[in-house]
């Protein structure tokens, strides 16, 4: 089971044993299947569904097109559901809703963390930095050296590929699994799902039915 | 927390009506405690000093002293362990956290009543 859906934010409810339980409010689905793929169409199979609807005047025409042979308006969230052996049970223009989460004990979440700009080692790579006295002086929070002769055998004075330095951090793609499925909402398109998952509030995340099957 | 969505998930174990008591009051805490099978309530006793938080996650901290010794339990509002808050005495208070309470000792811990705050008031 996978469905697309948006993180509403996080809030707290009490378990059956009057613990506080923090919980992350997904607004799962309604999704409309766009395109269902199978081994003899496309090599292998899939579901391809869309969340959300995107207003036709803020869409390119092939997308539009396309979501119109599924008798649909173009989606803003479109993410395929790989199903392996499995036939597709589905058709295009149909709905997948959280109905089919019931019953499921773990979910993984995909989401897209939160960006950071460019971020120096400290916080990037949980680097130590520099003392702040005893006679440091302008690198507090400095990577410090690159490479040495007895790190660097073999390589020609090249610094080794993979070494840990500042860059661009976040905004990536961050899976967090075995969550705890908590409720499902059928009503308002809620999952109720144990734990933080990635991303900001209102950020698109995709929610999959875990493989372990104890809660 | 301002989305009517997450309003909609904590409601279902949010408690419909709290115990009214206010900042310096002194409370019974009915607490329920589980020892393997068996529930018993306990009652904590004490002055509320302060509250915070809103909705689910609202808590009051409640300061007594044992043995001279200044003992505060936080409590959740809405936790299905806390039975029941019930006010013994009302303490007059100026102020929404009674943080100072901590470092007075002896008589100088207790607040005025407010009732008998007025009484005074009129006798003369």
């Amino acid at each position: 089971m996978m469905l697309l859906g948006k993180k509403i934010g996080m809030t707290q409810v009490y378990d059956e044993n009057g613990r506080i339980c923090p919980v992350t409010v997904v607004q799962a689905g309604p999704c409309t299947v766009l395109q269902v793929k199978t081994t003899q169409s496309d090599g292998y199979n899939a579901v391809q569904m869309g969340f959300e609807d995107v207003k036709p005047s803020r869409v390119k025409k092939p997308a539009e097109g396309h979501a119109k042979k599924a008798g649909a308006m173009a989606k803003r969230f479109v993410r395929e559901w790989r199903l392996n052996d499995k036939q597709p049970q589905c058709k295009p223009g149909d709905a997948i809703t959280v109905a089919g989460f019931e019953g499921v004990k773990t979910v993984d979440v995909v989401g897209t963390s939160k960006g950071k700009g460019f971020a120096g080692t400290m916080k990037r790579h949980a680097f130590g930095g520099f003392p702040a006295s005893h006679g440091t002086e302008r690198k507090h929070r400095a990577p410090g050296s690159q490479s040495g002769h007895g790190t660097d055998r073999g390589h020609g004075g090249n610094i080794k590929k993979g070494k840990r330095m500042s860059g661009h951090m976040g905004h990536s793609t961050v899976t967090t699994k075995n969550h705890k499925l908590i409720s499902v909402d059928a009503e308002n398109n809620l999952l109720v799902i144990k734990g933080a998952i990635a991303g900001p509030n209102g950020g698109y995340v995709i929610v999959k039915a875990g493989k372990s099957a104890v809660g | 927390m301002k989305n009517q969505l997450l309003e909609k998930v904590a409601a279902k174990s949010q408690k419909q009506t709290l115990p009214k008591f206010k900042i310096g009051d002194t409370v019974d805490v009915h607490c329920l405690i589980k020892e393997g099978e068996k529930e018993r309530v306990q009652i904590f006793n004490g002055t509320v000093i302060s509250r915070r938080g809103s909705g689910i996650s609202e808590t009051i901290t409640v300061r007594r002293i044992v043995n001279e010794q200044g003992v505060e339990r936080i409590f959740p509002l809405h936790s299905p362990n806390i039975v029941d808050i019930k006010p013994v005495r009302s303490g007059r208070s100026r102020k929404a956290k009674l943080y100072y309470l901590r470092d007075r000792v002896g008589r100088s811990t207790r607040l005025k009543d407010e009732h008998t705050d007025q009484s005074d008031g009129t006798k003369e």
